[in-house]
């Protein structure tokens, strides 16, 4: 062990990730040489990941406010009003690099994690997703690395009991090194009873909770904020292990606790541990925090204190409690069988201060260890847009069923069955909705009818060629997905995966991914309340594709009036709303048919998306909808066939063949849905629809046993179902 | 009927099993606690789906030597109704009470999906409300629900109608691909000797509700509700 009087070299600096720059600030700061347990706060509390000094300055320019808003950025998560004194506790977070490394393991602790921001508020989890993204399908390591990320998705939140309910996964070479690994969760809480971080009072007890601290995780944070070398399996002991058990014991003792009101202040011991937890208490109460670290629950003997404050063993929480309550408290975590341990106090000093057996190891300033993080305005450079590419330069296919087949029986586009069958989409018994729709729907509880809808969505090859439209793009798909439901979406949060900052095209693909996220936030009133930021993605200098992931959660008064995207009848009329198809730039039948990715993304006009939505989920409330579903990837075929895929039935559309068919069918343009309508309601509809000035055309009605769309295409619901089924379960049954 | 849901810790289908039942009876559950060693009067005992104490060791087996099992036992032995879903299932095995093991599936693969069910046998407590040989639509969600017994015990379960539940297609055929688990002849739901013990690996629970797509898991509570 090194002991803690150890002389700071300029190596052992850098091998905590801080740079010369950081350490003359942290010379200056506090005026001498920093100890070993110190340089190691510092290193946990300034690293891009727990900081957030290289996006700060950017994220301040996103919309976070709205009525509906009860408590914005800054949080362990983002809260939302839902109505009935009810509110809904959601985020997003990031878990890749420790998913490379140790797929199980890493994707496990990422889903652990993001549940116990959402119950560290005071809410239970009734739903989580996921948003995943492997290398390409013939690099040698992705079916490992898909194997264990599902694998180990699914096996704690199986254990733990939250319904997976939906998500995306997708395949691309730029992650071959690097996958992504996003992890959203969502709970419900009464509006009158959440929990904060922010510790108050002075002498208050400061108290571990949960399981025990090991060696395991040490310096993760630091890791996740470094790029990835030949080196990267080395890591493997930076990654944390989970255990879904205690992470479900501590939920239920958790929430009891917080019900017999003993609770001051809580926060949960994530990133950084003990440091960032107890830092981030004491500096957003004005307070100091003293700990005697030999009252931490150890899981090993002779662990030191830079260990004990490095440490992110998983399923640990720390909490300010009220002192009269203490035996209160204790019994409860006895009862659930968790550690229960004072380990120290609120202070009126405004020092961060670690004993270990009497001996001080770390006396440090709280509120400069937060707010005098470095921050940095990087040189950015913007991407060039790219030249038009009007649909006429790019080829029809030869047919036209083929190239349907191609993409929805491809990696990208085929059904994720294989893996969502793997997550338990049903337990608490409220699912509405499950996987493979455009939202999930959740019913808040059983005895409600009230149901939330959640979305993930995000376009990296969009991001990649315009960011500012991909960034746009990405809200405006999950608003849809949410509004093809029928519900309205309420807020947002955002997951950024991005490459190295320091290198100004990455970050100019940041700075226009956030501005376009902004600005379709705020015209589609979806403020962005929580959110997570992921850099240094990149393996050996090549970064991965820009991925701002966006979650989004809508309400649904009332779950007995909702859509989804299977046809529910024969004969009834197919509507287009929102035009037909003319982009294909960027588009999946460019490349998954062509072989070409290029050109720009589709345009988003956040006017017609409000406008066409509005009209949507007014239709699909009036209850004169009897399926929706809104295009994006694939265009409107791809949108068709998955209707009819999801119900057996199939349909028959009007469209003469013509130059630009292709485009009609593969097109991905903006704010677009395909609706069945009842004969009843038909006229009504297109009534609505002209008024409102929202393009709407019926083309075409449902029935039969196959998609036949003019003389260009006829395949049998049959054939195109097995086509989707069939792509991933073969891919994973290969040899590893 | 009056019914009580054992909650082990890391339990986590206690929820949608007390809302079944209240559903089908009219009557809210008692929750009891795993430490307990006294049950209350009720009728029926449920042991729930999840994964009691994390399941790290073989799946139910620690559940089965918890305080309140020799309760539970003691509550079957004088005739009372038990059912076991899912890690109660699992339970129910470990503790001897039905014959066989719970194995992982046969693919490796945990698998929530929905399934179909021939139910076997309609004259037991738990299937009085479904037809003969009625084909059922409900969902299984486990990593360990591929049942196991010797050749004698399932020639013997079978001969004295103790399968009530088999895994099938739609149109009730019992093939391979209708199995999720690699269960033994598709069995997936078995009952003891008397006819008082009811082991399943799949959720009726989670089928009671019209908006949780069907009510095909309805039948079973109300049945049970019928005979206490």
């Amino acid at each position: 062990m090194i002991p803690n009087e150890t002389p700071i070299t300029p190596e052992l600096v850098a091998e905590h990730g801080i740079k010369p720059d950081e350490y003359q600030r942290i010379l200056d700061l506090i005026g001498r040489e920093p100890s070993l347990t110190e340089l190691g706060i510092f290193s946990a509390m300034w690293n891009e990941h727990c900081s957030y000094k290289s996006s700060k300055i950017w994220l301040k320019t996103l919309p976070t406010k709205g009525p509906q808003v009860v408590c914005g950025p800054g949080e362990n998560a983002g809260i939302v009003d839902i109505g009935d004194g009810q509110v809904c506790v959601f985020k997003m977070e990031s878990h890749n690099h420790p998913s490379f490394i140790e797929p199980y393991q890493g994707a496990a602790t990422g889903v652990g994690g993001i549940l116990r921001d959402v119950f560290t508020m005071g809410a239970r989890p009734i739903a989580a997703m996921n948003a995943l993204r492997f290398g390409s399908p013939d690099h040698p390591k992705t079916r490992h690395l898909v194997r264990g990320v599902v694998a180990g998705v699914g096996g704690y939140g199986n254990s733990f009991g939250v319904p997976t309910v939906g998500g995306e996964v997708e395949f691309h070479e730029s992650y071959n090194g690097n996958i992504l690994v996003n992890a959203f969760a969502a709970g419900i809480a009464d509006k009158d009873a959440i929990f904060y971080a922010k510790a108050t009072g002075v002498g208050k007890p400061i108290v571990y909770l949960g399981s025990k601290t090991g060696r395991d995780g040490i310096h993760g944070a630091t890791m996740a904020s470094a790029e990835f070398g030949e080196d990267a399996e080395e890591k493997r002991p930076t990654v944390q292990v989970g255990d879904p058990f205690s992470e479900k014991l501590l939920l239920e003792a958790c929430l009891e606790l917080m019900e017999s009101g003993s609770v001051i202040a809580i926060q949960d011991m994530g990133a950084a541990g003990l440091t960032c937890s107890a830092v981030e208490m004491g500096a957003k109460g004005n307070l100091g925090v003293t700990l005697d670290l030999e009252n931490v629950p150890c899981r090993e003997d002779g662990m030191s204190a830079y260990e004990m404050m490095l440490s992110e063993s998983q399923e640990r929480m720390l909490m300010v409690l009220k002192p009269e309550k203490e035996e209160t408290a204790r019994a409860i975590f006895t009862k659930w069988g968790l550690d229960f341990s004072v380990v120290g106090e609120t202070t009126d000093t405004k020092r961060f201060l670690i004993r270990h057996n009497g001996d001080v190891m770390a006396d440090l300033p709280i509120m400069e260890l937060g707010d005098e993080a470095p921050e940095y305005d990087r040189p950015y450079l913007r991407t060039e847009a790219p030249d038009p590419l009007p649909a006429s330069e790019i080829e029809a296919p030869k047919d036209y069923a083929e190239a349907l087949m191609t993409i929805i029986g491809g990696p990208n586009n085929c059904s994720r069955r294989w893996v969502w069958e793997q997550y338990d989409h049903l337990v608490m018994g409220n699912t509405m909705q499950r996987p493979g729709g455009d939202a999930a729907v959740v019913r808040v509880d059983n005895e409600s009818t009230k149901g939330l809808a959640f979305a993930v969505d995000v376009n990296p090859r969009y991001c990649l060629a315009h960011p500012y439209e991909g960034g746009k793009q990405a809200v405006a798909e999950v608003w849809r997905n949410i509004t093809a439901v029928g519900a309205q979406p309420l807020a947002i949060t955002d997951n950024l995966n991005f490459g190295n900052p320091e290198r100004p095209e990455i970050m100019g693909q940041f700075v226009g991914c956030i501005e376009g996220i902004g600005e379709a936030a705020r015209v589609l009133d979806a403020p962005v309340v929580s959110g997570n930021v992921s850099l240094y993605n990149e393996t050996n200098g090549v970064g991965i594709l820009p991925t701002p992931a966006i979650g989004a959660v809508g309400l649904l008064p009332d779950i007995d009036v909702m859509a989804t995207i299977a046809f529910k009848a024969e004969d009834e009329s197919i509507v287009l709303v929102g035009g037909h198809g003319t982009h294909l730039g960027r588009s999946t039948y460019l490349r998954d048919v062509l072989g070409r990715d290029e050109g720009p993304p589709p345009p988003v006009s956040l006017v017609n998306e409000l406008k066409h939505g509005d009209f949507v989920r007014s239709a699909i409330r009036h209850e004169r909808v009897s399926a929706c579903h809104d295009i994006s990837n694939g265009g409107l075929a791809v949108a068709l066939a998955e209707m009819a895929m999801a119900s057996g039935i199939g349909a028959v559309i009007d469209m003469p063949v013509s130059p630009d068919l292709h485009a009609k069918l593969f097109g991905e343009d903006q704010a677009r849905y395909v609706l069945t309508v009842p004969g009843a309601h038909l006229a009504r509809v297109l009534e609505d629809a002209a008024a409102h000035d929202v393009p709407a055309e019926v083309i075409g009605k449902t029935g039969g046993p196959a998609l036949r769309i003019g003389t260009a295409l006829s395949v049998s619901v049959e054939t195109l179902h097995h086509a989707h089924e069939a792509w991933l379960p073969e891919y994973m049954s290969e040899e590893l | 009927m009056k019914s009580a849901i054992i909650l082990f810790p890391g339990t986590n289908r206690e929820r949608d099993m007390a809302a079944a039942l209240k559903r089908a009876t009219g009557n809210t559950p008692q929750i009891v606690w795993h430490g307990d060693t006294e049950l209350p009067d009720v009728d029926l005992v449920v042991l729930p789906g999840g994964f009691s104490y994390g399941d790290y060791l073989r799946c139910g087996a620690i559940a089965a030597n918890s305080p309140v099992m020799p309760e539970v036992i003691a509550h079957a032995e004088k005739g009372g109704y038990l059912l076991g879903v899912c890690n109660g299932f699992q339970m129910l095995t470990e503790t001897g009470l039905l014959p066989g093991a719970l194995m992982r599936n046969a693919n490796l693969k945990f698998v929530c999906r929905d399934v179909h069910l021939k139910v076997e046998n309609t004259q037991t407590p738990f299937t009085t409300a479904y037809a003969p040989g009625q084909v059922i639509r409900v969902p299984v969600a486990h990593g360990d629900g591929n049942y196991f017994a010797d050749s004698d015990t399932l020639d013997r379960l079978e001969g004295e109608g103790r399968v009530v539940v088999r895994y099938c297609d739609a149109k009730g055929e019992l093939t391979g691909d209708a199995n999720p688990n690699g269960s033994q002849r598709n069995i997936a739901g078995i009952l003891n000797e008397k006819g008082n013990v009811l082991g399943m690996m799949p959720h009726p629970e989670d089928m009671t509700d019209e908006r949780q797509g069907g009510l095909d898991g309805l039948g079973l509570f109300t049945s049970i509700g019928t005979a206490a």
